[in-house]
């Protein structure tokens, strides 16, 4: 390996290391909150990237359908929900219309656009725009159907469902997406050539959004409420909601974030590589082993190991091409061994 | 013999001697092999409350280990189950050694990690065929019999099935069993009564992994080929599925539980198609959905549902007679049993117990008293091992001479002589109370870890069991709960849970005993009896050590109390000279020129 290879794999690593990061911050920040192991965390990068694409193409994305489906289904669960307790009955007047908007028509309005104007060439900002209208309210609706009803759950029935889901939305992507892959042109052909370096504008252009999300993500998380409301139910989901900052609300919340980072990922990777229903999963998994090396708790650390994750993959695959999954999944085990030898000490966790 | 088992043995034997269909044969193969990794599962997720989604790499192990050796080397079948056993038995030890430590999620998520690292390994070795496989292996030859069909190998999976429900069933129904399901109620509980919770999560996960790994050999003899497919992850979470649609507590669950999910997937494969037209993987979005829902609504599973239609499972029961098991010898009264000599124990910058010295003498009561927040169950988690001290020393008489025992983990110190009961009732709500007491005995049984696990699961372990059980019934005599022995532990009124605390820390043997607040919750007649009970326990020459708030019961039952606040000790002695005690009521009151402060 010359130093022209080494750079160009340092490239790579450090443009799929930024997302990977990015994941890796949405899957810290859906687990402190939630306490939620967000396995599916990579189907909205597949579905990202597929949304996209179609509307590249000019066809209809199926995704919209999945979006109008998912409205319906929390619409029918409020339903049900209201006619069961009398104490939401009494405010049905006010709320069940306002569900109706929210769950029924503002998807319905998304699916006619996507109907109407899929078939022409849309500008590039337009399609972003549609792919994350589409993709982005999945997040807060699966959160409903899924983990709402489970708000006191122990932490490993929530990742057995979060697994379920995951199953779910890979057969769903089947059945939206089919079995084709697809790529999308990138924003910008341009490459900038750094002495014997070659730098492609998408790269550059990855990394950049990637360090813009990080940066608006640190300022949401010290600079706006609903963000501090995030950090408090993060570090003690009883405090506050004794101050007011419902559980139910902050899942949401932490769930739309996390669809917009993955679905946002879907967009910068879907030039690089060609997506698959299927892709999001494992390039959800490097993401997670990048927060599990920073210890699930802790957003820089989380970035910094998902970049490692992103640098030892683009190594590896230079390597040794078929064991880069091998090596990237086994790096967990030296990880956990580390952990395990400095925490000694019994957990005394409560049972409860 | 079991009753279920019995009934169920002659449908088994009849359905492939009749002219079933192949197809049915091969349907219930499968549910034979997933029922046997799906067994693994429910000791280790519904029983052990340890969650992996990689069983199905251990599976591949002992496919591949079988395959592997016999059409290379032309070794045989059951050379290659011992290899493969060996094989898995060693990569989850070192896996379980590893994660086990760690707290709730990181070993789901580690298993997902190298459940994805052996599959793609499985498909990128040369040796092992890539992603095509491995293909002739040889059958399985039995007293002479190849059997070489589905029909013949239905005989041999259905008898490793019954021979793991049994096996399970053994392993649970003993002292390591109950020590696994004790592993639910937090491991704090366990500790304190002698259970090494680390080493008994890695001895589930090897049994889990063991069972999957004879799942994997059968697979292969049967099909005769291996590929990598049938061991990945996707796989594995399936057989998760399968536990927890059973009912991951149960062990018949696994057998529900697997069957169920092989016939849906089978006819959701041949009609969700039909139905809506295309190919794709619908089954699994109805899995996922079932699943979902399951978990909302029935997170206990199928199998309680069903079981209400059967008879219950008969409870266990006291022995009419037993051997009385060994005790320890007490010391003479009067001598020092316990000596805290200069404890302190901060959290970062708070200092929870400050320089505190007393002692406690053989056949001698001690209240420890003190205001809320005194420091006092502190002190009660460092001379018990839950906390380590951060300075100074605490001795007990062990073995005829002072040791000191501040060094040692919580399951060191029941050895040694200390039970204890907790401030927050520490039970298992859903076990009876006759089981949650004989976990006290834990460390009183005859075998050896590893003997002793043979033994329970070959059913050997009958006398233990029977005096293990008898000794439990007699420490629930003798705190007045003979009458509710078989009652689940969690049915029972809060005072009575706290007594059901003390006969379980008698049955550790105890030369000290260790009460937070024993008389909470109690009516007058019950602490009555509390207060005779201790005042026996004393004559017989045992220590005891109380917090208590209720300063009637404690002022009439103490030889000598120890006063703490703020985490130092404020005063020694008699009952009366505590009461009149000047810094004692100004601690408990206030005094009258600073009673802002104090207040």
């Amino acid at each position: 390996m010359d130093f022209s290879i080494a750079a160009i794999l340092a490239q790579d690593g450090i443009t799929s290391g930024a997302i990977y990061a990015l994941l890796a911050l949405a899957l810290v920040l859906v687990f402190s909150v939630t306490r939620v192991i967000f396995i599916p965390q990579g189907e909205f990068v597949a579905f990202g990237a597929l949304t996209a694409a179609a509307l590249q193409s000019n066809k209809f994305p199926q995704s919209a359908s999945l979006t109008l489906a998912l409205g319906g289904l929390v619409f029918l669960q409020q339903l049900v929900a209201t006619l069961r307790n009398t104490e939401l009955r009494r405010n049905a007047k006010r709320s069940l219309p306002l569900a109706a908007l929210k769950f029924v028509l503002l998807p319905l309005i998304l699916y006619g656009v996507c109907l109407k104007y899929s078939a022409d060439s849309l500008p590039p900002a337009l399609q972003v725009l549609l792919t994350l209208a589409i993709v982005v309210p999945m997040g807060p609706l699966v959160y409903r159907l899924a983990f709402e009803p489970l708000l006191e759950a122990s932490v490993l029935v929530l990742l057995i469902v979060s697994v379920a889901v995951h199953f779910v939305l890979i057969g769903l992507g089947l059945l939206m997406f089919g079995t084709e892959g697809a790529r999308t042109d990138p924003l910008s052909d341009a490459h900038f050539d750094v002495g014997p370096l070659s730098i492609s504008a998408q790269n550059v252009l990855v990394i950049v959004v990637a360090l813009a999300l990080i940066a608006a993500l640190y300022l949401y998380f010290e600079h706006s409420l609903s963000g501090k409301a995030l950090r408090a139910t993060a570090s003690n989901r009883l405090g506050a909601r004794l101050v007011g900052i419902g559980a139910a609300p902050a899942g949401r919340l932490a769930f739309t974030l996390a669809a917009t980072l993955g679905a946002l990922c879907g967009i910068l990777i879907a030039p690089l590589t060609t997506m698959y229903y299927d892709s999001g999963f494992l390039i959800g998994l490097k993401g997670f082993v990048g927060a599990i090396l920073g210890g699930l708790g802790s957003y820089p650390l989380a970035a910094a190991g998902a970049l490692l994750v992103g640098l030892l993959e683009s190594y590896s695959s230079f390597w040794a091409s078929a064991f880069k999954e091998v090596i990237v999944f086994t790096m967990i085990i030296p990880v956990l061994l580390w952990r395990s030898l400095r925490s000694p000490h019994l957990d005394d966790e409560d049972p409860q | 013999m079991n009753k279920r088992l019995v009934t169920f043995i002659p449908i088994l034997v009849a359905l492939p001697l009749l002219p079933t269909p192949e197809f049915w044969i091969t349907l219930a193969n499968y549910i034979g092999l997933y029922a046997i990794v799906a067994l693994g599962l429910v000791l280790l997720t519904g029983i052990g409350g340890l969650t992996s989604f990689g069983q199905a790499a251990f599976v591949g192990l002992g496919a591949y280990s079988t395959a592997w050796l016999g059409t290379q080397f032309g070794v045989s079948p059951w050379l290659g189950l011992l290899a493969g056993l060996a094989l898995t038995a060693a990569t989850a030890l070192f896996l379980g050694a590893i994660t086990m430590r760690l707290s709730g999620h990181y070993l789901p998520l580690g298993t997902i990690a190298w459940g994805l690292s052996l599959f793609y390994l499985f498909g990128n070795l040369d040796f092992l065929g890539k992603y095509d496989g491995l293909n002739g292996i040889a059958p399985i030859n039995l007293f002479g019999i190849n059997l070489d069909n589905g029909r013949s190998m239905y005989f041999l999976i259905w008898l490793a099935v019954m021979l793991a429900v049994l096996a399970v069933q053994n392993l649970l129904n003993s002292r390591t069993g109950r020590a696994i399901r004790a592993l639910k109620g937090g491991t704090l509980m366990a500790e304190a009564m002698g259970v090494n919770t680390t080493a008994i999560k890695i001895l589930i996960f090897v049994i889990a992994a063991l069972l999957a790994c004879i799942s994997g050999w059968l697979y292969a003899h049967l099909l005769r080929a291996v590929n990598p497919t049938p061991f990945g992850l996707g796989v594995g979470i399936e057989y998760l599925f399968m536990a927890v649609i059973g009912g991951s507590a149960y062990v018949w669950g696994a057998l529900l539980g697997s069957a169920l999910l092989t016939l849906l997937k089978d006819q959701l494969q041949t009609l969700l198609p039909l139905l809506l037209g295309n190919t794709g993987n619908f089954d699994v979005i109805v899995f996922g959905v079932l699943m979902i829902l399951l978990l909302q609504r029935a997170p206990e599973g199928l199998w309680p549902f069903l079981r209400q239609r059967f008879a219950r499972n008969s409870a266990v029961r006291v022995p009419a007679s037993a051997q009385p098991l060994a005790r320890r010898m007490q010391a003479a009264s009067g001598i020092i049993a316990l000596e805290v000599d200069q404890a302190s124990k901060t959290f970062g910058g708070l200092t929870a117990v400050k320089d505190m010295s007393f002692t406690v003498k053989a056949g001698e009561i001690v209240g420890l008293i003190g205001p809320n927040g005194a420091g006092k169950s502190t002190m009660f988690n460092l001379i018990s091992g839950v906390l380590p001290v951060t300075s100074g020393h605490i001795r007990l008489h062990h073995h005829g001479t002072l040791q000191r025992i501040d060094q040692l983990p919580a399951r060191k110190i029941v050895k040694c002589g200390i039970g204890r009961s907790f401030q927050h009732v520490r039970l298992l709500p859903a076990m009876s109370v006759l089981e949650n007491v004989a976990i006290g005995a834990h460390l009183r049984g005859r075998h050896g870890n590893l003997i002793g696990i043979a033994a329970s699961i070959l059913r050997l372990n009958r006398q233990e069991e029977q005096n293990l059980l008898f000794e439990a019934g007699r420490q629930l005599q003798r705190v007045g709960l003979g009458a509710v022995l078989e009652q689940e532990a969690g049915s029972l009124a809060l005072g009575q849970q706290r007594i059901m605390e003390i006969a379980r820390a008698l049955c550790c043997d105890p030369s000290l005993l260790l009460l937070d607040e024993p008389a909470a919750g109690l009516r007058y007649q019950e602490k009555q009896a509390l207060a005779d009970l201790l005042h026996t326990l004393k004559g017989e020459g045992v220590s005891i050590l109380l917090v208590e708030h209720d300063m009637d019961f404690v002022t009439t039952l103490a030889d000598r109390m120890v006063v703490m606040e703020f985490g130092s000790k404020i005063a020694e002695g008699t009952p009366d000279e505590v009461q009149t005690n000047p810094l004692v009521l100004e601690a408990y009151l206030g005094s009258i020129e600073d009673e802002g402060v104090t207040a």
